[in-house]
C-alpha cells in the first residue's frame, strides 16, 4: 500500500512538473509569438480619414463641401469572431434601419478574386459603411445598446455634399472605395475633378493605435497621429453660367424632343479663349451625385451606366464623340487658303458637286450662285468646300493639308484636360480610299469624329488669334491653412498655323452667322451690336440616325460650343442653347 | 477556540488560503470589465464563498474519524438525490450540461459535493472495517464499483464530461491506494476503456463535446468555433512573460477575449496578469496542498484515513492537471473549474472543505498512540 501511495506521489509531482514546463514554453519560450497573436486580437490600428478639400468656384462659392452625417458601420473581425458569424447582430442592426439584411450583407461583402457587384473593395480590417447620413436617433441606439451591437459603430464622419444638387456633376466626379487607397478605409476620387485632383483633396490621414476588447470596443488609446485636412481646389468654373449652360442644353433637348426627334444626349463647353480655362463643362444627361454617398445602391449603379437610360455617367463633354459637320468648315477654310485658295477669291456654290459618280448636293439643295468665303461660311455651303478636298485630292492623291489641318486645329488627340477619361475623337489619316472621302471630310462628315472640347479649344484659337491650349478646370491649390499651394495654368500645345489676315477674315464671316446667317433666327434679338459673337452651326448626318446638332461660337473673351445627338439641324436645336448660355454670360457680366 | 486552531495544518491551511485570496483578486481582475461596470457582484460573491468554505474547512479540521465516517454515508445520498433533482426541472442547464440546481436564492451543482461524498464512501468501503476488522482485499471492488457507478452515471446524463472523468479517475486511484491486486485493476481498466469506446460509438457524446475533443488534436482547425478558447487561452497566458502585465493590466483580460476566463478558465488572467512567476507560484501552492496530503495519506493511522486523504488529493491532482492542461493546450477544453481559484460557491465550499477533510485525518492520526501498526 505504501508503495501505491508513491506511485500516486510520483505521478502528482511529474504531472506538476510537466505542467510547469508547459508553462514555461508557452511564457518564456513561445512568448514572444503569443504576444504578437495577442496584440492583433487586441491592438486596433485605426486610420483616421483625412477631411476631403472642397472644390469651390472661380468666386469661391462651393461646388462640392463636407458635412458630418452620422455613419453606421460594421467591423468584419468582430462579427466573425461571434459564433453565428454576426448573423444576429446583423439582422438587429437591419431591422434598427429599416433595411433588408441582404442589403446590409452586400454592403460588406468583400471583393474577392472574381468581384460580385456589390462588393466593398477597401480595406477587410477597416470598419465597413453600411449606412450614411443615419437618423441620429436610430444611431444613437447602436451606442447605447452596445452590449447588443458588437461589431457595430456609430460616428460622425465627413461625407460629401452637394449644395447645388446635380450640378456639374460630370465635371466633379464622385468617390468610390478603393482597396489599393493608403487609408483603406477613405473613398478615393475615381472620376473628374474629384479623381484628377485625388492627392490634393485626400490630404494625409492620420492613425491611432488603440486597445479594444473582444466587443470592439476601445479601451484606451496608445497613439495617435492628427489627420491633415486635404486642401481646396479652386476652379475657373462660374456657378452661373455652368448652371446656364445645363438648363439650356435641357432646354434645347426638350424643344427638340417636342419637335419629334429623340434628343438623347448633348454636351456644352465654355471656356475662356484667352486663357483656355474651362468656365462650365455640362452634359447630358445628367444624375445627381449624391448618389455615391455612404456607397452606391445597386438599382442606382444600373441606371447611371445602362445604356438605354443614356448611361448618364459618361461625360458628353469630354467622352462624347461626334461627327463635326459644317463647324469643320473653319478648318477646310483654313486648310485651302493654306493649299493657296485665293481668300478674297470668288467661288461657285451649286446647288450639287459631282466627284467621281456620285452627285454631292448642298444642304436642301440650294444653289447660292457665285460667293465669296465670307458668305460661303454664312450661310454654310457644301459643294464650295466639296471642290475645294475634290481638287486637292486629284492634284495628289496623297494629299494630307486637310487632315494636317486638322490635326493643327487640336483634333484627333486628347486635349489634356485635367479630367480623367477624356476621349482624343478621330481624325483620319493615310490617303483617301474613295474619291468622295476627302469631299465628305471637308464639310466634316465620314469618319471624323470630335468631342465638344475639341471643337471649344479649336473655336477659342480662333477668337484668341491661333493658340491652342490645352485647358484646365483647376485654377489653384489652396491649403487648408489659406496657402496658396500651387497655381495651375492652362499651358500653351500649339498654334494654328493659320496667318492673322485668315483668321480675322474667318472670324469675320462667322459673326454673320447670328446676324443674316444660318443662326440668325436662334439670335434674334440678342444685343449683337453690344456683344459681337461669332458662330458655326452645325448639322452631322450619322447613318441610321438623327442628325447632330452643333453650334460652335466665340467673342473676345469666351468660346461657347453647344452639341445635341440627334438634335437636328444646328440652328434649330444647339445654337438657341449656345444664344441662351451668352445671355446668361452677357447677364452675368453686366451685375 | 485554541483547540479549534490547532488542528489546523498550516502546511495545508496557508497554501489553500492564498489559493483562495489569488482566486478573489483574479476573479475580481477578470470580471472588472462585465457590465453593468463597477458592480463587482462576482468579487463579493467570490469573497462569500471562500469565508463560508475557510469557516467549513475549519469546522471539518477539527472532525474526528467516526465523525467523518457517520457523514459520509448521507453526505452520499445527498449527492446523488442532487445529482438526480439536477435531471428534474429543478435543474438549469448552462453551456450545454444540466448541472446547476436552482435553489431559489442560490445556485448550486449537486456535483461538486458528489466528489467529497465519493471519496468518503469510497473510503468507507474499500478500507478497513468500522470495528477494525481486516477483510480480505478486494472484497469491497464489487460495492465500490456500484457506489462510484451511481454518480458517475449521473454525471454523465447532465452531460458533465469534466466531473465524470474527476469522479472515475478518483475512484480508480482509491481502488489503486487500496491495495487491489494488479490482475483486478487491469481489468477494470480495460473495462473503463471499453465502455469509454462504446460511449464514442453509440454517440452518447453530446456535438459541443466531440468538438472540443477534436479540436484538441488541432485548434487551428476552427479558429472562430470550438478553438477559440483554446487558441485565446494561449496567447492570453503567452503575452504574460515572466513578470506579467501586473494585475489589472492584461489587455486580453480586460478586453475578455477568453470565453468563460472567471471560471474555467482563471488560469489564463495568473498568466497574463502575474506572469510565469505568479502562474508558476500558483503551481506550487497547489502542489504542496497535494504534498502534504499525500504525506498524511502515508501517515494515515488506519486503512480508512489513508484512502480519504489519498483519494481527497487524487480528485483535487485530476481537476488541477485537466484544467491547467486544458489552458495550456495540454488537454481538450473539458470545462472543470480550477481547485479554489476558480469563481463559483459549489466550487471553492467543496475544495475547502476536502482541505478540511484532510487536516481531519492529520488530527487522527496526531492523536493516535504512536505505537500505531504499521500497514504495509
Amino acid at each position: 500500500m505504501r508503495s501505491r501511495l508513491v506511485l500516486v506521489h510520483l505521478l502528482v509531482t511529474s504531472l506538476f512538473c510537466v505542467l510547469l514546463g508547459r508553462l514555461w514554453q508557452v511564457q518564456l519560450l513561445d512568448g514572444d509569438r503569443y504576444t504578437r497573436a495577442a496584440s492583433a486580437d487586441h491592438v486596433r490600428h485605426v486610420v483616421v480619414p483625412a477631411v476631403r478639400g472642397r472644390i469651390v468656384d472661380d468666386r469661391g462659392r462651393p461646388l462640392v463641401r463636407n458635412r458630418t452625417a452620422m455613419t453606421v458601420s460594421v467591423d468584419r473581425n468582430v462579427l466573425a469572431g461571434r459564433p453565428d458569424g454576426g448573423r444576429e447582430v446583423l439582422g438587429r442592426l437591419a431591422a434598427l434601419l429599416g433595411v433588408s439584411r441582404s442589403e446590409i450583407g452586400d454592403r460588406i461583402r468583400l471583393c474577392g478574386e472574381r468581384p460580385v457587384t456589390p462588393c466593398w473593395a477597401g480595406s477587410p480590417y477597416q470598419p465597413i459603411p453600411v449606412a450614411e447620413a443615419v437618423d441620429e436617433r436610430l444611431a444613437l441606439q447602436v451606442v447605447e445598446r452596445s452590449a447588443e451591437f458588437p461589431g457595430v459603430i456609430a460616428e460622425l464622419r465627413p461625407v460629401r455634399d452637394y449644395p447645388h444638387g446635380d450640378l456639374a456633376a460630370h465635371l466633379l466626379g464622385y468617390l468610390a472605395p478603393d482597396g489599393r487607397s493608403p487609408g483603406g478605409t477613405a473613398p478615393v476620387g475615381r472620376d473628374g475633378l474629384e479623381a484628377a485632383y485625388e492627392a490634393e483633396l485626400r490630404g494625409t490621414p492620420g492613425s491611432r493605435r488603440i486597445v479594444v476588447d473582444s466587443g470592439g470596443r476601445v479601451l484606451r488609446t496608445l497613439h495617435e497621429q492628427p489627420a491633415v485636412p486635404g486642401a481646396t481646389l479652386v476652379t475657373s468654373i462660374d456657378t452661373g453660367i455652368q448652371r446656364a449652360a445645363e438648363r439650356a442644353l435641357k432646354r434645347a433637348a426638350a424643344g427638340a424632343r417636342a419637335r419629334g426627334l429623340a434628343a438623347d444626349s448633348g454636351a456644352a463647353v465654355v471656356l475662356e479663349a484667352r486663357t483656355g480655362r474651362v468656365v462650365a463643362l455640362a452634359g447630358l444627361p445628367g444624375y445627381d451625385p449624391s448618389v455615391w454617398v455612404g456607397g452606391i445602391d445597386p438599382g442606382d449603379y444600373a441606371r447611371l451606366t445602362r445604356e438605354d437610360r443614356g448611361s448618364p455617367l459618361l461625360s458628353r463633354a469630354i467622352q462624347g464623340q461626334w461627327a463635326p459637320g459644317s463647324t469643320w468648315k473653319v478648318v477646310s477654310t483654313a486648310a485651302a487658303v493654306g493649299a493657296g485658295y485665293p481668300l478674297r477669291g470668288a467661288y461657285d456654290c451649286p446647288g450639287s458637286y459631282r466627284v467621281g459618280d456620285r452627285d454631292f448636293r448642298n444642304y436642301r439643295g440650294a444653289d447660292h450662285g457665285r460667293i465669296d468665303l465670307h458668305r460661303a461660311l454664312a450661310v454654310s455651303c457644301d459643294t464650295i468646300f466639296y471642290r475645294f478636298a475634290d481638287e486637292l485630292w486629284r492634284d495628289d492623291p496623297r494629299d494630307h493639308s486637310m487632315q494636317r489641318m486638322a490635326r493643327a486645329f487640336g483634333f484627333g488627340r486628347e486635349t489634356g484636360v485635367d479630367l480623367p477619361g477624356e476621349a482624343a475623337g478621330w481624325v483620319p489619316g493615310g490617303p483617301w480610299a474613295r474619291p468622295g472621302d476627302a469631299a465628305n471630310f471637308a464639310i466634316g462628315q465620314g469618319d471624323v469624329l470630335v468631342t465638344p472640347l475639341q471643337m471649344a479649344r479649336a473655336y477659342a484659337a480662333l477668337a484668341n488669334g491661333g493658340t491652342l491650349f490645352s485647358p484646365r478646370v483647376g485654377k489653384r491649390i489652396v491649403g487648408a491653412d489659406g496657402r496658396v499651394l500651387r497655381e495651375v495654368t492652362p499651358p500653351v500645345v500649339g498654334r494654328l498655323p493659320v496667318g492673322r489676315t485668315t483668321l480675322a477674315y474667318i472670324r469675320r464671316a462667322l459673326a454673320e452667322v447670328p446676324k443674316s446667317g444660318t443662326a440668325s433666327a436662334a439670335f434674334a434679338g440678342f444685343p449683337l451690336d453690344k456683344r459681337p459673337i461669332a458662330g458655326k452651326t452645325g448639322t452631322a448626318e450619322v447613318f441610321g440616325r438623327q442628325d447632330t446638332s452643333w453650334f460652335a461660337s466665340f467673342d473676345d473673351r469666351y468660346a461657347v460650343v453647344v452639341v445635341v445627338s440627334q438634335g437636328g439641324n444646328g440652328g434649330d436645336t444647339a445654337a438657341p442653347a449656345a444664344r441662351e448660355i451668352w445671355s446668361a454670360i452677357h447677364r452675368l457680366e453686366r451685375r | 477556540m485554541r483547540d479549534r486552531l490547532r488542528v489546523l495544518d498550516w502546511r495545508i491551511c496557508l497554501p489553500a488560503t492564498a489559493l483562495c485570496v489569488v482566486g478573489v483578486l483574479l476573479v475580481w481582475s477578470s470580471t472588472r470589465a462585465m457590465p453593468p461596470e463597477g458592480s463587482h457582484t462576482h468579487l463579493w460573491r467570490q469573497i462569500a464563498y471562500s469565508g463560508a468554505g475557510l469557516a467549513l474547512m475549519t469546522i471539518l479540521a477539527g472532525a474526528d474519524r467516526w465523525s467523518l465516517r457517520a457523514w459520509g454515508p448521507p453526505a452520499y445520498l445527498t449527492g446523488c438525490l442532487g445529482l438526480a433533482a439536477v435531471l428534474s426541472p429543478l435543474g438549469v442547464t448552462v453551456n450545454g450540461s444540466r448541472s446547476w440546481l436552482n435553489l431559489g436564492v442560490l445556485q448550486f451543482q449537486p456535483s461538486e459535493l458528489a466528489k467529497p461524498a465519493l471519496v468518503l464512501a469510497l473510503a468507507a468501503l474499500l478500507g478497513a472495517a468500522p470495528d477494525g476488522e481486516r477483510r480480505r482485499r478486494a472484497s469491497g471492488l464489487p460495492a465500490a464499483l456500484a457506489v462510484a457507478g451511481v454518480p458517475l452515471g449521473l454525471v454523465m446524463l447532465q452531460p458533465d464530461l469534466g466531473t465524470a472523468l474527476i469522479l472515475a479517475a478518483t475512484t480508480l486511484s482509491m481502488i489503486v491506494i487500496a491495495g487491489t491486486p494488479g490482475r483486478s485493476i487491469g481489468l477494470l481498466a480495460g473495462g473503463a476503456l471499453g465502455a469509454a469506446a462504446l460511449a464514442w460509438w453509440l454517440d452518447l457524446l453530446k456535438p459541443h463535446q466531440v468538438q472540443r475533443l477534436l479540436v484538441f488534436a488541432d485548434p487551428a482547425a476552427d479558429p472562430q468555433g470550438a478553438g477559440y478558447n483554446a487558441i485565446q487561452a494561449l496567447e492570453t497566458i503567452g503575452s504574460g512573460g515572466l513578470l506579467g502585465r501586473g494585475l489589472f493590466h492584461g489587455d486580453q483580460t480586460g478586453g475578455r477575449f477568453v470565453p468563460e476566463q472567471h471560471t474555467d478558465f482563471i488560469y489564463t488572467v495568473a498568466g497574463e496578469e502575474l506572469g510565469f512567476a505568479g502562474a508558476a507560484v500558483v503551481l506550487v501552492l497547489l502542489w504542496s496542498i497535494l504534498w502534504r496530503g499525500l504525506r498524511i495519506a502515508a501517515q494515515a493511522a488506519t486503512p480508512y484515513d489513508r484512502l480519504v486523504a489519498g483519494g481527497i488529493v487524487c480528485w483535487l491532482a485530476t481537476q488541477a492537471t485537466i484544467n491547467i492542461g486544458m489552458v495550456l493546450g495540454l488537454a481538450p477544453i473539458i470545462g472543470v473549474p480550477l481547485p479554489l481559484v476558480s469563481y463559483g460557491g459549489s466550487s471553492v465550499v467543496s475544495c475547502l472543505a476536502a482541505a478540511g477533510i484532510l487536516m481531519s485525518v492529520r488530527g487522527e492520526h496526531r492523536a493516535a498512540p504512536r505505537t500505531h501498526v504499521i500497514w504495509s
